[in-house]
Parts: structure tokens; sequence; C-alpha cells
């Protein structure tokens, strides 16, 4: 795979001296990187207004332990369980997705469709699972909590459940916020990345690019894909482990 | 290609079954590694989540994990370990300033944000309703 940078020349004057790419990439790839890079920009900007928050109300914020305890089919509390398969499930269909890729090095037709669709497939798992957890942080517990408010000049205390954007029963509502706007806006990365994939796997299928003679489509849709993973890696550890 | 002179990049990355089978191995380690670290974190976090004592120690370490998995990620999945060292740097150096520069932010404007807290109110109305049960630090 490293080939290329040894083999060509790689003086300053044949590299910039027009004619190639002084960078040895295509067009394609370096802007999907170009993309890559100031969607990262976005995703720090957004996890240090968390981190900023979270510092200046550290002591009403929750313990993501206390707020993620719910695993499918049983009625027990386990704590960050169910995001641990989540974060699992996504490294795993990075991995089918840099299968796909490498099998495309290798003009393996065959090997790519199996393993784009295996992508495919986590992917959606992970969507599924993220509307779950949103499914369960937006309803709560069974206790919910208390609050207070003046309604019609007068103090009215009511027991509410879960969290949306404006009330949150396990601590401060920005976290609420956060959590919906971050993992919302990584979620519709993924949800995005599985359309993507899609297209592209359908394009595997008909031997677009086996026609084409190179497989760099699937390469580039699968840099977006470890982008995906590589900013829930973040997110897992900023929202769920600290 | 019709034209000769438009030269095809992407031929550049194919390779036999033979360097297929290496770079194989070295995907299967890399999901070793993340899995594991993945594990040990997850355990880490639910035995000294609580523990007042823990704390710094776990911050940082997690924070060193994740940017263990982030380089792991980047540089064998996304290939750019194996890119040329000037496209590298072109696409990470923009990154380490941006991340200096909110690092310094957050390192000098974190003192204000704590003192000037105009929820304060609310925040007190808050606990003084949920009792200890909302707090846990």
């Amino acid at each position: 795979m490293s080939a290329h940078a040894t083999t060509k020349p790689t003086d300053v004057k044949t590299l910039w001296g027009g004619g190639t790419s002084p960078f040895g990439i295509s067009y394609g790839k370096m802007m999907m990187w170009f993309f890559l890079m100031s969607d990262a920009f976005t995703f720090s900007g957004l996890l240090t207004a968390y981190g900023f928050m979270r510092h200046k109300y550290h002591d009403v914020w929750p313990v993501a332990g206390d707020v993620f305890t719910h695993f499918p089919f049983y009625n027990g509390h386990i704590e960050l369980a169910y995001v641990a398969f989540m974060t699992f499930i996504l490294i795993a269909s990075s991995v089918t997705m840099v299968l796909a890729v490498e099998a495309g090095h290798r003009m393996d037709k065959k090997g790519v469709t199996i393993w784009m669709f295996l992508t495919i497939i986590g992917g959606a798992i992970f969507v599924g699972s993220q509307a779950w957890e949103w499914y369960h942080f937006i309803h709560g517990t069974e206790h919910g909590a208390v609050r207070t408010f003046i309604k019609d000049g007068a103090w009215v205390t009511e027991v509410f459940h879960g969290a949306n954007l404006k009330v949150n029963e396990y601590g401060h509502p920005l976290f609420a916020d956060f959590f919906f706007f971050i993992t919302g806006f990584h979620g519709f990365h993924v949800f995005s990345g599985v359309v993507i994939n899609i297209i592209i796997f359908i394009g595997v299928i008909n031997g677009t690019y086996h026609k084409r003679g190179h497989y760099e489509m699937v390469e580039k849709t699968g840099l977006y894909w470890h982008f995906v993973d590589l900013v829930w890696v973040f997110v897992f550890t900023f929202f769920y482990l600290l | 290609m019709e034209r000769d002179d438009i030269y095809e990049y992407s031929l550049d990355t194919h390779h036999n079954e033979e360097e297929g089978k290496k770079v194989r191995k070295k995907i299967y380690q890399v999901l070793g590694i993340l899995s594991a670290v993945t594990i040990f974190e997850v355990g880490m976090g639910m035995q000294f989540s609580r523990v007042e004592s823990m704390q710094e120690i776990l911050k940082y370490s997690f924070i060193f994990l994740t940017l263990v998995k982030a380089g792991y990620i980047v540089m064998v999945f996304m290939h750019l370990g194996d890119e040329r060292k000037n496209l590298r740097w072109v696409i990470l150096a923009p990154y380490l300033v941006l991340i200096g520069y909110l690092i310094f932010i957050c390192l000098t404007e974190a003192v204000y944000a704590g003192e000037n807290r105009a929820w304060d109110a609310v925040v007190e109305a808050f606990k003084a309703v949920t009792g200890s049960g909302a707090a846990h630090h």
C-alpha cells in the first residue's frame, strides 16, 4: 500500500514542477480529506463547548453512568454496557470497511461486495441503537424528578420524566441539549454514511468500479466512514466515560 | 484512460494477494488493539467513576487512550500513515494548531466561566428541590 510513496520520485523539482500531484493522490481523495478536516473542526468546537459548560455547572452535571443504564431484554441496570456495545459495532463496521478497501486494491469484486454489505449492516445497527438510546433518555426513569417554576404568578411544583431541550431529570438541562445536538449531529453523519455506502454498494454490484479499473470510490467513502468512527471515539470518551 | 498525460493515482494503491495478506493481518491487529482499549476503558469507568481519588488519573488516562485509538484509526484505517509526508502534514498541522488554540481558550476563559454564573439562582433552586439525587460530585 505504501509502494507509491517510495517508487515515485520525491525531489522537490519533480514534485512541484507540474504535471503530477505533489501529494501523490487524486483530486477526489484530497478533497475528501479537506472536507473531513473541516468537519473535524466543527466537532472539536462542539466538544469544547460541551467541556466548557460542563466545567461551569460541574456540581449539577449528571454522571453518564447514572443516565445510560439500559440494556435490551434486560430489566436491571448495567452502566455503559449498551454504549460500549455501540462503540464496538462502529469499530467493527470500520474494520469491515477497511477490508472492503483492501479487497478493492486486489480488484476482488466479491470481497468488496461482502465487506461493504457488512459495513452497511453495522451502520444500520448503530443508527438504530442511537434511536433506542434517545428513546430511553427522552422517556427517563419511573420516579422522575421534581421541578418548580412560576405559572400565572404562583410557584408550581410538578414531577416530570426524562429529558428534552428544556428540562432534564438527571441534572442540568444543558447536558440534554448537548447530548441531543452532538449525538444527533454524529448520528446524522452515520445516517448519511449509510446512505452513501448503499449508493456505492449498488455501484460495486453493477461493476461500475470494476470496469473503471480501480475501486477508489470505495476508498473515498471509506475515509468518510472511518471519520464517523473517529468522531464517535471522542464522543464516547467525553460524553460517556469522563 | 484515453488521455495519457493524466496519471491515475488510484492505481498506485493496488497490490497482489500476498501483500493483501499482510495488510489484512495488520487490520485485524488494530481491531484487537481498539477492542482491548475500549473494554479496558469501560471497565475502568465502571470500577472507578465514583472513586474521588481516582478522578484525575481516570480523566487523563481516558484522554490518552482516546488519542491512541484515534491515532490507529487515522494512520491505519484511513491510510494516512501510508501517504506521503507532505500530505500528512497538510492535514495534521492545521488541526494541531486549532487544538492548541482551543486548549488555550479553555484554560484562560474557564476561570471567567466559573465565576460568572448567571444561572446560579436556577441551579440553587434545582438543587434545593431535587435534593442530592441530581448532584453527584
